[in-house]
């Protein structure tokens, strides 16, 4: 099935050496930086591997409204891990609710592929499923962000503008 | 554009779009009210409107022993919102990756 609500699709284009974007998204404690994740092991496939949310390195800005939410656990669901080429997991998106046991529900898959371009690396993100989740866990995504994500998209075009 | 593509297949039928235009207009409707003044059958007009409640454009609710019919933008809008919402996260978390990269 898909839909028009199953996916989110996304690419950006990295002017950065293949090997490092491969590393920043594969190796766990780079992707925890910017991210903002603390994960308990490396990437294996086929792995679940667990973490806790942790505010981001990389934005002080972004980490403050990371903060309320640090030490929330959550789990990534290995799929795929194709060197340089692509990267899978599946996972509970916006499982922050305490005590809330999310097991038994969907999980949606997220695929980052990298291609070389000429201008450097074209980042794709692809997150499906969503057609699958139950209507109370939409509704839990859009309350948890209600407010601070427009904060947070202002200082990123605040960065951008500027730089 | 092709992740819309059920909503237009659905409503890329000249029937079906003249229901949708209908509920839009007219709050809930019954079978009866929809084929009224048409040449349309009731069984015709049904399998239409279970193509469009498939697409999420529509509902049935019952009132009392009549079964209506609405048109639904809200469903989809619900959806859409939550997606964007999402989208905007992976946008950040997307240009924080960047950063990550290229300093």
């Amino acid at each position: 099935m898909d839909s028009s609500t199953d996916r989110i699709e996304q690419h950006i284009l990295l002017r950065a050496p293949l090997e490092r974007v491969w590393h920043a998204l594969t190796d766990a404690r780079a992707f925890g930086e910017w991210f903002g994740m603390a994960l308990d092991g490396p990437f294996v496939a086929g792995q679940p591997i667990t973490g806790t949310i942790q505010p981001t390195q990389v934005d002080a800005e972004v980490a403050k409204l990371q903060a309320p939410h640090a030490g929330t656990p959550f789990t990534l669901y290995i799929e795929r891990i194709e060197p340089m080429r692509v990267f899978a997991w599946r996972w509970h998106p916006y499982a922050i609710e305490p005590g809330m046991d999310y097991e038994k529900e969907p999980t949606t898959l997220v695929t980052f592929e990298l291609e070389a371009v000429a201008e450097g690396i074209m980042l794709r993100l692809v997150e499906s499923g969503f057609d699958q989740l139950p209507a109370a866990r939409r509704d839990a995504a859009l309350r948890a962000n209600a407010g601070g994500w427009t904060m947070q998209m202002g200082n990123i075009e605040k960065y951008v503008a500027a730089h | 554009m092709s992740a819309s593509a059920p909503v237009f297949a659905a409503l890329g039928d000249a029937t079906r779009l003249r229901l949708v235009v209908a509920l839009c207009a007219g709050g809930a409707l019954s079978i009866a009210q929809l084929t009224a003044g048409t040449s349309i059958t009731r069984q015709a007009v049904t399998k239409h409107l279970q193509v469009l409640a498939d697409a999420g454009l529509v509902q049935d609710l019952r009132q009392g022993r009549e079964r209506l019919w609405e048109f639904t933008p809200a469903r989809l809008d619900e959806a859409r919102q939550a997606l964007d919402t999402i989208s905007a996260q992976w946008s950040a978390a997307l240009t924080r990756l960047q950063r990550f990269v290229e300093s």
